[in-house]
């Protein structure tokens, strides 16, 4: 009998435990944690140390560059988030700054929505947008390919678009991204500052999305640096997504990087970043975010250690997908949006990047043809 | 009798009473107006669109609470549902894709696979606990980190589709005999009209047979009763020449192969394929939350199953009204705790009140006790007892 009620409260426990991590799961980590005091870091007299200006202010993000927004009163744009949702600080908060933006200087009406905690919905949510008459559609992440192929056939006056995956159909735009040039240019801003001659990638999981950053990364730093190791990492292989949000494992591998030598590391792992930043500020060593500029979403102490992050402009893909529609322009198939279009850049906040000009000077060449960044490591 | 299933009813229906007026409470509290979320989810929740979600919901939901309550009859908590329905899902699918049979064999060759894949998984811990006194608490949540490790091993070296197929990762497609057809066309022919986009899946029969298989194993056979002595007193089973050590794994085995038929809904449906969205994390800890709220009885969790995939399913009405869809899971977490705090109540009330009973006939100087069994201390019966 005691025993019994004992398994009894284990099994309530655990029921309670289930609910509070089914219920955390949809949201996100937020990135800032304590902000602990550098230790030695063994050896940091010959590494690069966090010495960037913490407490800078955010720029409002500039959209629609050329000319004037056009008209698009009475048109509707809905947009359905991936698990996460628009408050994410990353992946689907810019996207969903690329519509409020769009709303703002277009006159369109939008809706936005999120999928439930496991995203079983996601298609049912693309349905309800297109009964409702929203004339274009857009799923924000690559688990809409199969939802968004389905329903996209079964809607053919819609027209849809997917960010980071490629849909073939009539009435389909997939926005894609150069990320390999970004993760150049900070590849080629790591190797300016490094003093060990060692810089670290850590990838989320192991993907042919990430291993675009890697290639691009690596390619960056030998650019700069010749004699500059790169130490990969990845979190988790293909098929266990697990690596884009275990914070603590991102924390564990980037400290054992650090430890190895290398005194700065570039992430491509979602939420396991914000582990990166506290081992780099735990190490007194430097970090590179990765999709937002990571430098506002850290607290001062992991401020310091920010050197840059690779800009993955979503909110400039979405913005200008809904351009086209609402201009009446609207074109399927791949739209690539990187560094001739905005689409992908880098960050100095935080004052850290050694030598701009010469990364500024390598921008242009990728833009001009005349580095052509390899898509695979 | 009467008042047996009084009591029973009561605690669900109260529980769900009191989550109503907490989540009510909670909207006034954020500013949002509890008179618009009650109207949306009673009026569009009850669409058909709504509903047909809300069934092909729940069918993978009662599976799970199925596997979990199989350990639960036999005092064992199958924590690692989650990890066995995965790994189980990805095998079958990849071994559907790899064969070419005639329909129904297609079909039930997918299904063994399945079932056979997540009792070898179960059959880790249940080793670990009949052989060297291993929880398998313990073990079988260890193994839900492990199953992903191995999934992803498999499915990367051996069981993907080439990139070629489908960008998104995952094995090859299912050939059309391999996958369950939807019940559209049963329903229309009856007078029931579902769009075709709105699939009601027949992924629901295979749960029914699981509820029947499940009552008809636990208590209709000469095994599930041995398997309910030994889970409500494993020493007077033992006794009476039970075999524990037997009893544990057999168990552990049957709540492993009914979970592995929990992720089979999208993958042998519109999906027809293995991949990170078609099968969905989180069945498995949710049969757990079920298999309580159901109380380990085969209608139990039948209505369960539904409660909890309706209000899954009214998110989405609700967030397109621009109403706080959280607010489903704060009810269905409200409502599970307290069913099962109502149950503690009721279990306490009806056991003073058999005890009082018993004391007045004792007193009142009676034949000594009454015929029918004594009151069990757990108050009532097996039908609805959690353990």
């Amino acid at each position: 009998m005691k025993q019994r009620s004992g398994t009894k409260l284990l099994i309530l426990l655990f029921a309670a435990f289930a609910l509070i991590l089914a219920s955390c799961a949809s949201s996100d980590s937020d990135g800032g944690g304590s902000g602990s005091e550098p230790s030695d870091g063994g050896g940091s007299e010959s590494a690069a140390t966090c010495q960037g200006t913490p407490g800078e202010t955010q720029e409002a993000a500039e959209l629609g560059g050329e000319g004037e927004a056009p008209d698009g009163a009475g048109k509707k744009v809905g947009l359905v988030f991936d698990i996460g949702g628009k408050d994410d600080k990353s992946f689907n908060e810019s996207a969903f700054n690329g519509l409020e933006a769009a709303k703002e200087s277009m006159g369109i009406e939008t809706k936005s929505l999120e999928p439930n905690a496991d995203g079983s919905n996601r298609e049912d949510l693309l349905r309800e947008l297109a009964d409702d008459g929203y004339g274009l559609v857009i799923g924000v992440g690559f688990n809409f390919f199969d939802p968004l192929t389905a329903v996209a056939g079964d809607y053919p006056d819609t027209d849809f678009a997917i960010v980071d995956s490629v849909v073939e159909a009539d009435n389909v735009a997939s926005i894609t991204f150069a990320e390999e040039q970004g993760s150049y240019l900070v590849g080629a801003i790591a190797a300016q500052s490094t003093q060990t001659d060692t810089v670290g990638f850590v990838g989320g999981v192991e993907t042919s999305l990430i291993k675009k950053f890697q290639a691009g990364f690596e390619a960056g730093v030998a650019e700069v640096n010749k004699d500059a190791k790169v130490e990969v990492k990845y979190l988790t292989p293909d098929g266990d997504f697990s690596g884009f949000n275990d914070s603590a494992k991102g924390q564990t591998v980037a400290s054992g990087l650090y430890d190895a030598g290398a005194d700065v590391i570039f992430h491509a792992a979602g939420g396991s970043g914000a582990g990166v930043f506290k081992a780099a500020t735990e190490a007194d060593r430097l970090a590179i975010g990765v999709d937002s500029d990571q430098y506002f979403q850290v607290d001062e102490a992991e401020q310091k250690c920010m050197l840059s992050s690779m800009l993955k402009r979503v909110d400039v893909g979405v913005y200008d997908t809904i351009a086209a529609y609402a201009g009446d322009k609207f074109e399927s198939g791949v739209q690539v949006f990187d560094l001739a279009n905005g689409g992908i850049d880098y960050s100095q906040a935080g004052g850290q990047v050694k030598d701009s000009a010469q990364i500024d000077d390598l921008k242009q060449q990728i833009i001009d043809g005349d580095i052509e960044v390899p898509t695979e490591p | 009798m009467i008042r047996r299933i009084t009591m029973a009813l009561a605690a669900p229906v109260l529980a769900i009473a009191f989550a109503m007026v907490v989540s009510a409470i909670m909207l006034a509290l954020t500013d949002y107006s509890a008179g618009d979320v009650f109207h949306v989810i009673f009026t569009e929740g009850f669409d058909r669109t709504n509903l047909v979600t809300t069934v092909n919901r729940a069918a993978p939901y009662y599976i799970s609470g199925v596997a979990v309550a199989i350990g639960f009859k036999m005092n064992l908590f199958n924590i690692g549902v989650e990890g066995q329905y995965k790994l189980a899902a990805l095998f079958a699918a990849a071994a559907a894709a790899a064969v070419e049979l005639p329909a129904p064999l297609h079909v039930l060759f997918t299904f063994a696979v399945a079932m056979l894949v997540g009792a070898a998984w179960a059959s880790i811990p249940a080793l670990l606990k009949a052989y060297r006194g291993v929880s398998e608490v313990i073990s079988s949540i260890m193994l839900n980190a492990t199953a992903l490790g191995v999934g992803a091993f498999f499915i990367q070296r051996w069981l993907r589709a080439p990139a070629s197929e489908s960008p998104v990762l995952g094995t090859k497609t299912i050939p059309e005999s391999g996958r369950l057809p939807t019940l559209n066309g049963v329903l229309g022919a009856v007078g029931i009209d579902v769009p075709d986009a709105t699939r009601v899946q027949s992924y629901v029969l295979v749960a029914a047979v699981v509820g029947v298989a499940y009552y008809l194993l636990i208590w209709r056979s000469r095994y599930g009763f041995d398997l309910r002595a030994t889970g409500s007193n494993a020493e007077a089973a033992a006794a009476s020449g039970v075999n524990a050590k037997r009893m544990i794994i057999t168990a552990m085995l049957l709540s492993g192969a009914a979970a592995g038929l929990i992720g089979l809904n999208n993958v042998m449906g519109p999906a027809a394929r293995y991949t990170d969205v078609s099968v969905v994390t989180g069945l498995g800890f949710t049969g757990i939350a079920i298999a309580l709220l159901g109380r380990n009885n085969p209608v139990g969790i039948a209505f369960a199953a539904l409660l909890w995939a309706f209000m899954d399913a009214v998110q989405t009405p609700l967030s397109n009204a621009d109403l706080p869809k959280q607010i489903t899971a704060i009810m269905q977490g409200i409502t599970v705790l307290s069913v099962v705090i109502a149950y503690e109540v009721v279990r306490r009330i009806s056991a003073r009140q058999e005890l009082s009973g018993l004391r007045r006939e004792v007193t009142a100087g009676g034949a000594g006790l009454p015929p029918a069994d004594p009151p069990s201390p757990t108050g009532a019966g097996p039908e609805v007892a959690p353990a």
